[in-house]
């Protein structure tokens, strides 16, 4: 299938949201979600680390464990065409890996270079390792932009823009839930409900609302 | 605590999903039918005690095996021991499953390798299988496995029975039902997950 990027951008926002349409992040959805300070931290930090595992996931994907003609094997080992290995099975593990390493070089990068974002993102970003909203998208990317591990046109740019467009739709839910919640400690919600409870139940009427986006048509 | 508890408390005094809050990524978006429950539930139990053997026969290993020094530097890098064992075994799900249950492996499709950032696993991995030896790690992964089954159930029950008018692919409610698309979509999951936490919370408030 053939992505334009705006089309990529709305879809990836809007019509496949992270959380209410595809379920990944719930967890920091729900757990960082009491603060609008906090909230817009979290959204940042994830937008950021998405994007970075995706292009990282990306390479590695299609340089080491793809059996194509950019395999390391055939490129640099000058493996025969028919003995390329094929990897694609190790994605779970090297992902994870990655993923949780990277996250511990954003840690000390960003610590080193600019104190200020973090500050912002600090408290944040050892969360994001088992965050399933970050390895999410980088299987996703797998599954939507390789077929039978080949990268499809535009494979590359694809993958980018679709981490950051659906690093920016968690955000946004966030941002909104977050809004919602800081009222919500005002209402007269009954006893039971007070808390995840009644959370949960705003998030399905966001969802319901978030529903409408998928008629809309991005063709 | 006894070994019977040890089983026991995962299942509603623990679950993980309507006490613990944990795996709800998951929980959420695989309860569309019990099918899918069931089959979700049981790789997660798979992951979750094969992780719990083998956390827990690491940790005796290395407590007999190496110097308090060694001990140590071991216990810093411990997470990432873990999460390779978990990713592992998640591994060979996900080739069990889409050599011998294609149907299956296609409907729960991305939520499979998903199982590796599951915080019920880690949680249990660090929280308990770590500290604890292998029987009593056996059976807190079976009965947090089934806990986790149980509510991932629960949820999916609901949802096809409203949404489709079904349980099991089975028609119960006949012809005539109009099913409530709305529950087996996305915002169904949450409303009914809501629910259910708020009534197990209004009937522990009738209990006291």
């Amino acid at each position: 299938m053939e992505f334009g990027i705006f089309q990529l951008i709305i879809l990836s926002i809007f019509v496949n949201n992270f959380v209410l349409s595809r379920f990944l992040g719930v967890c920091p959805y729900m757990g960082v979600s009491k603060q609008l300070d906090s909230a817009i931290g979290m959204g940042m930090a994830v937008t950021f680390v998405m994007t970075i595992a995706s292009l990282v996931t990306w390479l590695l994907f299609t340089f080491f464990l793809a059996p194509t003609y950019e395999s390391v094997f055939y490129v640099v080992f000058h493996t025969p065409v028919d003995h390329i290995p094929d990897l694609t099975f190790l994605r779970t593990i090297v992902f994870i890996l990655v993923i949780a390493s990277l996250v511990q070089f954003i840690e000390m990068y960003i610590q080193k270079v600019s104190p200020t974002l973090y500050k912002a993102l600090g408290i944040y970003l050892p969360l994001i390792t088992t965050n399933c909203a970050i390895l999410g998208v980088a299987v996703l990317n797998i599954d939507m932009f390789f077929v039978d591990g080949l990268p499809v046109h535009n494979s590359f740019i694809n993958t980018l823009v679709q981490a950051f467009a659906s690093g920016i739709g968690f955000t946004l839910v966030l941002v909104l839930m977050a809004g919602i919640r800081e009222k919500l400690e005002l209402a007269n919600v009954p006893k039971p409900f007070r808390g995840l409870p009644i959370a949960f139940i705003v998030a399905g009427l966001m969802s319901i609302a978030f529903l409408g986006f998928a008629g809309m048509n991005v063709q | 605590m006894s070994l019977a508890a040890e089983f026991v408390k995962g299942i509603y005094k623990e679950n993980p999903v309507f006490r613990l809050a944990l795996g709800l990524c998951p929980t959420l978006a695989v309860s569309t039918s019990i099918n899918n429950a069931i089959g979700m539930g049981a790789a997660t139990t798979f992951v979750l005690v094969s992780s719990n053997v083998m956390v827990s026969l690491l940790m005796v290993l290395f407590a007999k095996v190496l110097s308090e020094e060694g001990q140590k530097s071991v216990n810093k890098i411990r997470i990432p021991v873990f999460i390779v064992v978990i990713a592992s075994f998640v591994t060979i799900v996900e080739m069990v499953m889409s050599a011998y249950f294609p149907a299956l492996s296609e409907s729960l499709g991305i939520f499979i390798p998903l199982i590796v950032v599951n915080c019920i696993i880690l949680g249990r991995a660090e929280g308990f299988a770590s500290k604890n030896p292998v029987l009593p790690s056996i059976l807190d992964g079976i009965g947090m496995g089934i806990g986790f089954t149980l509510a991932l159930s629960a949820i999916a029950l609901m949802r096809e029975f409203l949404g489709s008018g079904q349980i099991f692919g089975n028609l119960i409610l006949g012809e005539s039902y109009k099913p409530v698309l709305l529950m087996i979509l996305p915002p169904g999951a949450f409303l009914v997950i809501g629910l259910y936490l708020g009534a197990l919370n209004w009937l522990d408030s009738r209990k006291k």
